[in-house]
């Protein structure tokens, strides 16, 4: 157990601790984007099935990775766009409607990757990118500035997402559509175009988020992957009080505990591997239990809009 | 006095737009609808509706709750299409297809139910859907500004950075009526903008109504008050059962008559009857508590109410009448002091156990606190009682009880829908607080609570629902009236309490209660003062 906290031990975690964050941060602030404008989707894990999937298979097939993460991100937008007519335009239990978008991403990515690459095979992924001058700053430059660069992306995407929700013009709407729909509507906002193209940014974002999985960090894929990161990045949301600071707070809780869950697997190898991984979602529910304040939740989330209801 | 703002000057907060631009929309001239027709399911809303409306001038619509106002006002907003009929922009026909069509048509519409994001500030809902001076980016200090320029204008005083949940109802209308001065809309719909009002506010609204219908604006305006109508438009339009039953000219009619057209029968005064009262039924000793906007919304409050009294809580919106029947509903936290029901210390009872000591409830917010709006109107007749062992044996609803006891309360009390199984949400304003009436006094209540119980109601409902009041304090319960409406406190109240940011400022005998004498006690001015 000593060995665990030696420099170089601890420096590991806190790398593979930012490393860690990237798919939560992507797959969470992606379904930030669509709680607040008011549409819960629970099927972000499947999202990030295909997303990871489709970045290995053209990554594997043509040899670029931005190819790769470009596919991840049309097939993540298609993905996001198909949630969003069921659940805006059919109207359907946004709950059970995830879920069917998760086993569907689930059963697809697995069998497209038993018919066309059979047996897992690993591919040089997105490498680390030393940032110059902050990449040799001692300590804080191996634990930050030495990521590839779709880790970069992920911790840049905060603020930004940050930005658009609360300083910009569609930032207002869609704070406005998943509060209050019908206020929205009286004045022209078109409620359904919100929601449609925050769905499918959050699509987008899910798909980065598998793809950052296939082809930056593991570079591999195989049948479930992503073992429920994407439910993870929901709870997040909830953790995060919708908003893309407390998201990033809780990503990087929940990445640091599943680095460290992951070198105690490697060093203490007499504790049973499965209570270690366990942990991350332990922490989820008691995080959930204890940290959430309901009142920051958007009001209409999970409610379908008909206009001309008081 | 500030430069006005004409009706037809552009938003600033859009984007500069070049003179050639600002003239691209002309003031609307005349604004005519022509057979309109709009059913809903089991309900004829509309039944080809003739309705116009000229620059400069205010129309008033009247009508029963259920007459179809909103419906036709919605309308020409765009939120409906209609199922038959024409809208005519200066003789031109135009086919609007979501409210955006009908902004950009120069329309804007103050709703019944406020259309406002509360955890969104004013500026933010101002500026809600508005291209800004720096997209992508949000020009709140732009909006800000314009907003305090047209508050000024019109006298419509409101704190740009405030949020909309810390305001009071008086506080959101005014927002409301900037929303759309701000879109430089120049035809503006106004549905029942009073019944949230207090007198002086009301005249507030009214001088900004006239100077806007002096600038050349075109208002339509929809109220159940008739002195209301009769002050500040030119024309009444009546509605009954979705059918104009009349045009008058509002200078050469009556209240009387506007009232026969509206209910179609004759509607009379209350007779006040002399009653004995009886003890304390409910008391407040000291009450404290927080208020919406983190300031101490009440501030020691004393009151005794006796059986068979009703007492009148007059006062001008936003001193703490919400915070009061809050604290004694059992819905905020009672920070000092004590409540007393029955003798019973219920300072910090749940709201179900008040409800076991026979205490009622009529909430101000009918729609938030005293309904839910997706349930039918069976279900929501029977929110308290589902429980009882009439209605439910081990925990299994006897339907049939509930059916029989619905259909005879929607008889009793007139509520006008078309089916128990009925979601809430369709009936109309007056109807769901009619139910809502049904469901509290016939459980017979000790201690009845009535916040704004007539706000938004026609006139015909108001008379019944004073008369059920009486009822109650004939059958010896203690009634606590909370209303914004000085004619209903006279007319209903034995005494007569002030209130004035979150105290009570006096407690008058109805005989001492004069409007001049409350009006003063409203602003704050204690008697002795006035001199
Ligand atoms: N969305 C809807 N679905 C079904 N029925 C509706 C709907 N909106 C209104 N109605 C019905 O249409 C009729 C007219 O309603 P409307 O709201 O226009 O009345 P109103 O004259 O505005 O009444 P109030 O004075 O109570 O506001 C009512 O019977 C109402 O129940
Ligand atoms: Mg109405």
């Amino acid at each position: 157990m000593a060995e665990l906290f030696t420099l170089p031990v601890l420096l590991g975690i806190a790398f593979s601790g930012i490393r860690l964050a990237t798919p939560y941060l992507y797959a969470a602030l992606g379904e930030t984007f669509a709680q607040r404008s008011g549409v819960l989707n629970l099927g972000v894990d499947g999202i990030m099935l295909m997303g990871a999937f489709s970045a290995f298979f053209v990554a594997l097939n043509t040899g670029s990775l931005w190819l790769g993460l470009a596919a991840a991100a049309v097939v993540g937008l298609l993905m996001g766009l198909l949630m969003a007519l069921v659940s805006i335009t059919f109207k359907a239990e946004q709950g059970i409607s995830g879920i069917g978008l998760y086993m569907f991403g689930l059963g697809l990515s697995s069998l497209l990757f038993r018919t066309t690459v059979g047996t897992v095979k690993t591919i040089s992924g997105f490498q680390p990118v030393k940032l110059p001058l902050l990449g040799d700053l001692p300590i804080l430059g191996d634990i930050f500035f030495r990521h590839s660069l779709l880790v970069y992306g992920a911790f840049l995407a905060v603020p930004l997402a940050w930005f658009i929700l609360e300083r910009t013009t569609w930032g207002l709407k869609i704070r406005a559509v998943g509060q209050q729909p019908a206020a929205a509507d009286s004045l022209g906002v078109n409620v359904t175009a919100v929601r449609y193209a925050c769905t499918g940014l959050g699509g987008v974002l899910a798909g980065i988020a598998g793809a950052s999985l296939s082809i930056a960090l593991t570079n591999l894929f195989q049948e479930n992957l992503t073992s429920g990161q994407g439910f993870i990045a929901v709870a997040l949301v909830y953790f995060g009080g919708w908003r893309p600071l407390g998201v990033l707070g809780g990503a990087l809780l929940f990445s640091f505990v599943n680095a460290f869950q992951l070198w105690m697997q490697v060093l203490v190898p007499e504790m049973e591997a499965d209570i270690a991984v366990m942990l991350p979602y332990l922490l989820t529910i008691a995080a959930l239990a204890v940290a959430v304040n309901r009142t920051r939740q958007p009001a209409a989330l999970a409610k379908p809009f008909e206009r001309g209801e008081a | 006095m500030p430069t006005l703002t004409t009706a037809s000057s552009p938003a600033p907060g859009l984007t500069p737009a070049p003179a050639s631009a600002i003239a691209r929309r002309v003031a609307i001239q005349r604004v005519a609808m022509r057979g309109i027709v709009k059913r809903f399911p089991g309900v004829l809303a509309n039944a080809g509706v003739d309705f116009d409306v000229n620059a400069g001038e205010v129309h008033a619509l009247l009508g029963e709750n259920g007459a179809g106002k909103s419906t036709l006002m919605r309308q020409l907003y765009g939120l409906y299409p209609p199922d038959a009929g024409e809208i005519l922009i200066d003789g031109q026909p135009h086919t609007f297809h979501s409210p955006a069509d009908a902004i950009r048509a120069g329309i804007g519409m103050i709703h019944q139910h406020f259309m406002l994001v509360p955890t969104l500030t004013v500026a933010e809902n101002v500026a809600l859907g508005l291209r800004s001076s720096r997209e992508p980016q949000m020009d709140l200090k732009v909006v800000a500004a314009r907003l305090n320029t047209l508050a000024e204008a019109y006298g419509l005083k409101v704190d740009p950075g405030a949020y909309i949940w810390q305001l009071a109802v008086g506080e959101q209308q005014r927002v409301e009526i900037l929303k759309a001065l701000y879109r430089g809309a120049s035809l503006i719909i106004l549905d029942e903008p009073t019944a949230v009002l207090t007198p002086q506010e009301v005249d507030g609204l009214f001088a900004t109504l006239r100077r806007m219908a002096g600038e050349g604006h075109a208002l339509i305006f929809i109220s159940h008050k008739l002195h209301e109508v009769l002050a500040i438009s030119q024309r009444v339009t009546v509605l009954r059962d979705g059918h104009v039953v009349g045009e008058r000219a509002a200078g050469s009619v009556g209240r009387q008559e506007l009232a026969q057209l509206m209910v179609g029968r004759e509607v009379k005064a209350l007779p006040a009857q002399a009653v004995q009262t009886g003890g304390v039924r409910l008391a407040l000793e000291g009450v404290r508590a927080q208020g919406d906007r983190g300031t101490e919304g009440l501030r020691g409050v004393s009151l005794a109410i006796h059986a068979g009294e009703v007492l009148g809580l007059a006062g001008v919106s936003g001193n703490g009448q919400r915070e009061l029947a809050e604290c004694l509903a059992g819905l905020r936290r009672v920070s000092a002091g004590r409540v007393l029901l029955g003798g019973r210390d219920v300072t910090h009872a749940s709201p179900r156990e008040r409800l076991l000591a026979g205490q009622a409830y009529i909430p101000e917010e009918r729609m938030r606190d005293g309904a839910i709006k997706n349930f039918s109107v069976l279900e929501n007749l029977f929110l308290h009682d589902h429980a009882a062992p009439n209605y439910a044996r081990w925990g299994v609803l006897n339907t049939n009880a509930m059916r029989a006891r619905a259909a005879a309360l929607v008889q009793r009390f007139n509520v006008k829908t078309p089916g128990l199984e009925t979601p809430l949400k369709n009936l109309s304003g007056g109807n769901i607080q009619k139910l809502i009436l049904a469901r509290e006094l016939s459980r017979q209540p000790r201690v009845l609570i009535a916040a704004q119980p007539t706000r938004g109601v026609d006139i015909g409902a108001t008379e019944y629902i004073h008369q059920q009041l009486l009822a109650q304090r004939a059958a010896g319960t203690a009634i606590l009236l909370i209303s914004e409406d000085l004619d209903e406190i006279l007319a209903l109240s034995d005494r007569i309490a002030v209130i004035y940011e979150g105290a009570i400022m006096a407690v008058l005998p109805r005989g001492q209660a004069t409007p001049a004498a409350l009006g003063l006690l409203m602003a704050g001015v204690h008697g002795h003062e006035a001199g």
